[in-house]
């Protein structure tokens, strides 16, 4: 084969083409996988967030909110009196409809009525990452599941995906909506998507997430689930749980002794 | 610009026509400013129902972009003659469609300043971006596509061979745009009512109803209005091409019923439930999803019976049936159905508000203002040729047409090959 000067100039513009794309497709993954990065412990060891409900222990307390009360005071979460605009990171459901097939017909009237706490399941394989567009949710190496309220373009193809009903849009502005600004939590703007995210900014300061310290019956045991030692694990061993939907494999980190 | 002379000299009428759509655009507009100021919030959705009637308005007009390929197919691969007149008819119908499809997508972000995100980050596992990508490429094929042909035909000239190519890519660009448009509701694992194989198959047989449908009612406006006329033949074909695929899309809703309904997995049967028989006391949809099932049956009554398919006073009555039907179908029971009842079992009335509204009839504005000036330009250089009275090489009767010489741009083609 014969190479005139044109084609080896040609070939050699090419292959300096293509060794500055390589250059800076690294560059642009490093500064990716950089920012991603869990805040804190480069542990050795893996990490998977996750949360054991004990619903025994919730259901004595009816009434008792608690645990959304911390919550929504750490996250500036807005209390919107039009149902159809609520932003909710934490809430309950009646049983029925968090479990609609998980009980029977004759133990209605023992579990009717009793309120599940809900929040983001944190997804080991989260079908809201998997459709947002711009990699504004995505999953940390320690399983949690964040938000980028600065890169939403709130096209709300994640809460169309979430099979639990975990995320809110900001359908108004929700400041106005938020009894007292703390100012160590940024608020959010109209028209992002937001949801629970496992407290990481305390989880940062060595804290547990708000609503398993305020729970005054400690029905909400957080911990890492990669650990066979901590203290979700051990209850995972001794009784019996649920997740929620686990036949869509989408591996929920919140489990439900019922 | 390009041809654009031509849309600026028209009759008392044609500018009537535009003031008007210009007024109902302009008050769109002024709504979506409204929507930009308060939020989303303005909208009839709602946490449950997250998405609505601009969602919905998206999916059922890539249908009718992708339903050029019902005129362009025929034509170009099968050289069928008697579509040469409104091939490109077909075609600014397509970028109209998929230019509204982008302004529905566009009023239903809530940041809508952050849309280039979605260039800025690339995410090809998200569906999304491949609809971007497949909406926009099949956006710039018809463009091209138009411009060469519509050029070639005022100068009198042959297309050059390259279009033809691009004209072929078309073909499967647009079953793909629809296609993607499917999945991005069909993969999502915890929305039964979308989570079927049968749904990319149905959005195109119910496209390839609608779209026709559409093209036959402008031909026949266009031949009252204007003294363009498509030629009978032409209409004809693409009636039965309409009933064909009103034919498959009653077929495939029917295999999906017979599924759900048959199979009753309670979590499948309450979104049919809820759109066809009301659930929890909800029953506001009911009534239009029927309404739908009458006029799709009634559309297929009237287009089985070949005189009534033929007939000048019932064929439009019949593609007016086909279009509201699968409008009510598409545009409004697929989207709320797949959101009610929610995953935790709760149903939410969604009522679209009146900004909702006046946002969406200001984008059909915008869309049949595009179609004006569109057809406006083609006609204009048609007229110019002198064609408009029927002496155009596509409407010479068939049995000439096999030997004569066909249309310019297939005899360009042949020598292009």
């Amino acid at each position: 084969m014969k190479i005139t000067r044109k084609d080896f100039l040609r070939l050699s513009g090419l292959s300096f083409l293509a060794a500055g794309t390589l250059e800076a497709a690294r560059a642009v993954a490093g500064s990716d996988s950089s920012a991603q990065n869990s805040p804190g412990k480069p542990s050795a060891q893996p990490v998977r967030w996750g949360m054991v409900v004990d619903v025994q222990k919730c259901r004595k307390d009816q009434g008792c909110d608690a645990c959304i009360g911390a919550c929504n005071s750490a996250h500036n979460v807005p209390h919107l009196a039009d149902p159809k605009h609520e932003v909710k990171w934490i809430w309950t459901e009646p049983f029925e409809n968090v479990f609609p097939f998980e009980q029977s017909e004759y133990a209605q009237q023992t579990d009717a009525g009793i309120p599940i706490p809900l929040m983001c399941n944190h997804c080991a394989s989260p079908p809201c990452v998997h459709v947002c567009p711009t990699q504004a949710t995505w999953k940390r190496d320690d399983g949690i599941v964040m938000m980028d309220w600065h890169r939403c373009i709130g096209c709300r193809y994640c809460m169309a995906a979430c099979p639990y009903g975990s995320r809110s849009f900001n359908w108004v502005d929700p400041r106005p909506a938020i009894a007292h600004i703390n100012p160590d939590f940024p608020t959010r703007t109209k028209g992002v998507v937001e949801k629970c995210n496992f407290c990481e900014e305390r989880l940062a300061q060595g804290l547990r997430p708000a609503c398993v310290e305020a729970c005054p019956e400690k029905a909400l045991v957080f911990g890492n689930l990669a650990d066979p030692n901590s203290e979700p694990r051990q209850l995972l061993r001794k009784r019996f749980a649920v997740q929620r939907e686990p036949e869509l494999g989408t591996g929920p980190s919140i489990y439900y002794l019922v | 610009m390009f041809m654009f002379e031509k849309a600026i000299a028209g009759s008392r009428r044609y500018w009537t026509w535009l003031f008007g759509l210009l007024c109902v655009t302009a008050a769109g507009f002024i709504s979506y400013l409204y929507q930009l100021n308060v939020g989303l919030g303005v909208t009839g959705m709602s946490r449950d129902v997250s998405w609505g009637l601009y969602i919905a308005q998206f999916t059922f007009f890539v249908g009718v972009a992708a339903s050029a390929v019902m005129v362009v197919l025929p034509y170009y691969l099968h050289d069928y003659k008697q579509f040469g007149r409104i091939t490109i008819l077909g075609e600014f119908l397509a970028i109209s469609a998929v230019i509204m499809c982008c302004l529905f997508i566009f009023v239903d972000l809530g940041q809508p300043m952050r849309v280039l995100n979605i260039i800025l980050y690339p995410t090809p596992w998200s569906l999304m971006f491949w609809d971007m990508i497949s909406l926009s490429g099949y956006l710039v094929l018809n463009v091209i596509i138009t411009l060469v042909m519509l050029t070639a035909e005022r100068e009198e000239v042959p297309a050059p061979g390259w279009i033809k190519p691009v004209i072929l890519l078309s073909i499967p660009w647009a079953v793909s745009i629809h296609t993607v448009t499917a999945f991005l509701y069909s993969g999502l694992p915890g929305r039964a009512f979308w989570l079927t194989a049968i749904l990319a198959p149905r959005f195109l047989a119910s496209a390839f109803a609608s779209g026709p449908a559409l093209l036959i009612l402008f031909c026949l406006v266009l031949r009252r209005l204007t003294g363009f006329d498509a030629g009978q033949k032409a209409i004809e074909k693409l009636a039965v091409i309409v009933t064909y695929a009103t034919i498959i899309n009653i077929f495939f809703i029917l295999v999906e019923a017979f599924t759900v309904l048959y199979g009753r997995i309670p979590g499948d049967v309450q979104h049919l439930e809820y759109l066809y028989w009301g659930l929890d006391g909800n029953y506001h949809l009911v009534p239009w999803m029927w309404l739908s099932i009458s006029l799709g049956v009634a559309a297929l009554i009237l287009l089985l019976v070949p005189a009534w398919r033929t007939s000048p006073s019932l064929l439009p009555v019949a593609c007016v049936f086909v279009f509201l039907s699968l409008w009510l179908d598409k545009g409004l029971g697929l989207i709320v159905g797949g959101f009610v009842p929610s995953p935790l079992e709760a149903v939410t009335q969604y009522t679209p508000t009146l900004p909702e509204w006046s946002i969406v009839m200001g984008i059909w504005a915008i869309g049949a203002l595009l179609i004006t000036v569109f057809y406006k330009i083609a006609l204009s250089v048609r007229e110019e040729l002198g064609e408009l009275a029927g002496v155009q090489h596509s409407i010479v009767p068939e049995a000439e047409s096999h030997q004569a010489a066909p249309s310019i741009v297939s005899t360009r083609m042949q020598q292009a090959d």
